[in-house]
């Protein structure tokens, strides 16, 4: 967080709560406008022993147990002793991990099956469609969901697509099927805001003959709206400060759907989710965020990362990376499979996303190729680390990390377990938990979940 | 390839030839040996290569001729190269630019005439990049956009494939015109689906050569063929000569499809797609017809035409006895092309045996594409296409040690590898990393 954004923060976000309906969760046992409404399934405490556990920040337990109660992580060591009342489920030869996070999912807003109507990603009206909510165009019947899960993803974040320069703002979702989208938000988890760097808002306008044209035109979009930002929250601030000082005079500056969510960002309650691919790219956004005053939370796509591993590493930005798509568009042509790997190694923040409806069905393989093809050039990257890409650091690209992405004690248990290594193409996930509740037994097709749309079509009784 | 480099072809070859490695004579020993030759396989076993060709394979105790050059493979697994029965190597080298792509035609003088082989790129980095990965053989196909329905050719014959090698040099084409390409779904004859079927059949009748006469040079200028080339091409397929391959992933669609052999006995078919072919397994099974899917595309597709896609499609194909081959899903399939033993591994998950996916990748494509009498398995008098794995191949962790191509062993470096190797080391930076080669 930048020192001005520091010092402002602690006065505005009570101040913003109160005139704006931006919500952070229940007040008085009401639900603020757009907050979760997410309730766990229930549960029963369920310890699972005999198992070989990677928990997320790169460790990891040979024959160990967890136990799950109450939503959370109760414990978790070598070996616990059961409770009566607890359903106890032998681990054997099998793995536990903590749920897979994709930080970059376009399910709902782009629904299968693909079709005009389905077309809720992109607001391609203008560069800057700041104002727009994802959450506000996800179909929670889309049937890519289920299939997630039982693929083992417990948590995705749904972004607009990167047609814009600012393409709005994201929304992280618990992974259980729900009729509304707001039943399926992540309790506490900030929004995002989806920025786009290089070819696409460029070509999507320039061929209008409108701006941006270039990638000038980009980067002054951004700085543009920085700047008209920037005062946006001047004007805020100033008020709040007056009718906080008893100016009975003060009056509130007009509200700006399309700043709030930017100012979102300064005052460190929006996290900058960026499309941006090419290394230079990239380097020119961190020039705005220091010229402006904020934080980038992630690159995405970040395909030439490993160019500047230690430039996103001394910056502390994440990259979410493929394991090794290259080549569609210019700006991809210099992808290499050992990117992620090689980010990771700088020591800086690496994730894999998949930006893919079929690709979230199988992050553990593009963690696994990645982290085989490092370390064959060289690398010495463990297993358990590896699973951080897919967990942990993609929690923390998502703001989540104090409450999902690590098997650790009093920590949401969103966990699945693996019926063998998950680093192998042979393996499946065999039961998944959100907050520990069992949402998908590959074994027992009640725990299936059929979407209403599959209901009664063709392939309703697949589960992958 | 441009047109002008046709011509040019014989003076770029003899630049070309001098680069390439030559075929030499070399033994891999000691590799567990899975050769897709009715399930064989020799742990501990022995391929002798001969120039070329493969000399032989067996157990331990295959003899090895003097002065061959040995490879120790032990703990290692032997294969032949995978063959990938759908691919745009060659023919795209940036997806999202038009300048880079000859893989269609949006002019509708021409059709299913169109021959991709004039096109090929035989210096596109995506050739090592893909064989490097095990990939050795290939099959080149028309008309393809990214996505289907952005394919800029509405015709309802996209053009003739070719099987490539990814050996390098330029001369790449090991069967030109080996199968005419279609994608009925895109078409929209007259702005719909229903019309295609009916326009197809008219475009195959208008080609079919006249019975027990001598064959008349065919003109073009029909209803449907636009060229003379276009004609020519159909009456092959009329014939049997060359499969039409036929992009479908409906159930009731594919049964049409296979109706065609009521009023064009010996046309051959090729189904890629297949989506729902799982419901409509036994019928391709005593229809014969194989199919080439990706199994990982699971979601239902647009249109309605693929509801029931799954995982699990590609197993229960095996078990109604369907010929299966196995390409990889996702939106490049240029790019992406290496990718198929993934999506094998994924097949098996899904109900496969193991051994059905191998041959998915390897026998059966060369079968359905007719070139099984020199590729797809480790068998004596065969092309030398073998890869020596670190691992299981179908696995995602695994990857080559050696790859050899018609007795060539190919450098494992791409473009990716060295931009790999010029970055791997961010702290040693004294000098711009432009000088790192």
């Amino acid at each position: 967080m930048k020192p001005l954004t520091g010092l402002l923060l602690g006065a505005s976000l009570a101040a913003l709560s109160a005139a704006l309906p931006i919500a952070h969760g229940a007040e008085d046992g009401a639900r603020a406008p757009h907050a979760s409404s997410y309730h766990p399934m229930a549960s029963v405490p369920t310890m699972i022993i005999n198992v070989n556990i990677y928990d997320g920040r790169g460790g990891l337990i040979e024959n160990g147990s967890v136990l799950m109660k109450d939503g959370d992580i109760a414990a978790i060591g070598a070996s616990l002793e059961a409770q009566e009342g607890t359903v106890v489920i032998d681990g054997q030869g099998k793995w536990l991990t903590p749920g897979i996070i994709d930080v970059h999912s376009h399910y709902g807003v782009n629904a299968s099956p693909g079709m005009n109507a389905h077309s809720d990603g992109n607001e391609v009206t203008g560069p800057n469609t700041a104002e727009v909510w994802a959450e506000h165009g996800v179909w929670p019947q889309d049937p890519g969901f289920a299939r997630a899960q039982a693929s083992g993803v417990t948590t995705l974040q749904i972004l607009p697509g990167s047609a814009n320069l600012i393409g709005g703002r994201g929304v992280t979702l618990k992974n259980v099927p729900a009729r509304t989208v707001q039943a399926m938000k992540f309790p506490g988890a900030r929004q995002s805001v989806k920025f786009a760097c290089g070819e696409n808002p460029k070509r999507v306008y320039g061929q209008k003959g409108e701006s941006p044209f270039t990638r000038m035109g980009n980067v002054a979009g951004y700085r543009a709206a920085w700047a008209k930002a920037v005062e946006y929250k001047r004007s805020w601030d100033d008020y709040y400060e007056k009718a906080e000082a008893g100016d009975e005079a003060a009056k509130a500056p007009v509200r700006d759907l399309q700043m709030d969510t930017l100012m979102g960002v300064l005052n460190g309650e929006i996290l900058i989710q960026h499309h941006c691919y090419r290394a230079d790219d990239m380097a020119n956004i961190i020039e705005v965020s220091k010229e402006f005053g904020f934080k980038i939370t992630a690159f995405h796509h970040a395909v030439e990362s490993y160019k500047i591993a230690d430039i996103l590493a001394g910056n502390d930005i994440c990259s979410a990376m493929w394991a090794d798509w290259w080549g569609f568009k210019m700006e991809a042509y210099d992808g290499i499979r050992e990117n992620a790997a090689l980010v990771h190694n700088a020591g800086a923040c690496a994730v894999i996303h998949s930006d893919s409806g079929t690709g979230i069905q199988r992050l553990n393989q593009e963690a696994a190729k990645t982290l085989a093809d490092g370390n064959k050039a060289g690398l010495d990257i463990s297993r358990a680390e590896a699973w951080g890409w897919i967990s942990y650091n993609a929690a923390k690209a998502l703001g989540v990390e104090d409450q999902t992405g690590s098997l650790e004690v009093g920590k949401d248990a969103d966990v699945v377990l693996w019926s063998g290594d998950p680093f192998s193409v042979y393996t499946r996930a065999e039961k998944v938990f959100i907050d520990g509740a069992l949402v998908y037994d590959m074994n027992d097709q009640a725990t299936h979940a059929v979407s209403d749309f599959r209901l009664g079509l063709t392939g309703e009784g697949d589960d992958r | 390839m441009s047109n002008l480099a046709k011509y040019l072809m014989p003076f770029l070859f003899a630049a070309s030839a001098i680069s390439l490695a030559h075929a030499e004579n070399l033994a891999i020993v000691g590799g567990d040996v899975y050769t897709a030759h009715d399930g064989a396989v020799y742990e501990g076993g022995v391929v002798v290569i001969t120039d070329d060709k493969i000399a032989a394979v067996g157990g331990a105790d295959t003899p090895v001729p003097d002065g061959y050059r040995v490879i120790d493979a032990t703990g290692k697994w032997v294969t032949p190269g995978m063959m990938n029965a759908y691919t745009l190597i060659g023919l795209s080298e940036v997806s999202l630019e038009p300048s880079t792509l000859n893989h269609s035609i949006s002019e509708t003088f021409y059709s299913a005439g169109f021959d991709v082989s004039y096109g090929l790129n035989p210096d596109t980095p995506i050739i090592p990049i893909t064989r490097i990965e095990g990939v050795t053989r290939a099959v080149v196909v028309p008309g393809f956009g990214v996505p289907f329905d952005q394919n800029p050719n509405k015709s309802v014959f996209a053009g003739q494939a070719a099987v490539i090698h990814l050996g390098g040099g330029y001369d790449l084409v090991v069967k030109g015109q080996a199968a005419v390409v279609s994608y009925p779904a895109n078409a929209k004859v007259g702005g719909t689906r229903t019309a295609v079927l009916d326009y197809l059949k008219g475009a195959l009748h208008e080609a079919t050569p006249p019975k027990g006469k001598k064959k008349k040079k065919s003109n073009g200028g029909g209803r449907f063929a636009k060229a003379p080339e276009d004609k020519a091409a159909l009456a092959r397929v009329v014939t049997g000569e060359v499969p039409l391959y036929i992009n479908e992933n409906k159930a009731s669609n594919i049964l049409q499809l296979l109706a065609l052999r009521d009023e064009f006995p010996d046309i051959r078919l090729i189904i890629l797609g297949a989506a729902e072919g799982w419901i409509v397994a036994d019928e391709l099974a005593a229809a014969n017809v194989p199919v080439v899917i990706a199994p990982t595309s699971n979601l239902p597709g647009s249109g309605f035409d693929s509801l029931g896609a799954t995982l699990y499609n590609a197993g229960r194909l095996e078990a109604a006895g369907v010929t299966v081959a196995i390409v990889n899903g996702g939106f490049s399939s240029a790019h992406n092309a290496r990718l198929l033993n993934q999506d094998a591994g994924n097949a098996v998950a899904h109900g496969m045996s193991w051994n059905g996916a191998f041959e998915a990748i390897t026998i059966n494509p060369a079968k359905i594409f007719g070139i099984d009498e020199d590729f797809g398995s480790l068998e004596a008098g065969k092309d030398a296409d073998v890869v020596v794995w670190d691992g299981d191949p179908l696995e995602v962790m695994s990857s080559p040690d050696h790859v050899f191509i018609m007795g060539k062993e190919v450098p494992l470096v791409s473009r990716q590898t060295r931009l790999r190797d010029r970055y791997m080391d961010l702290d040693d930076n004294e000098m711009p990393f432009a000088y790192k080669k």
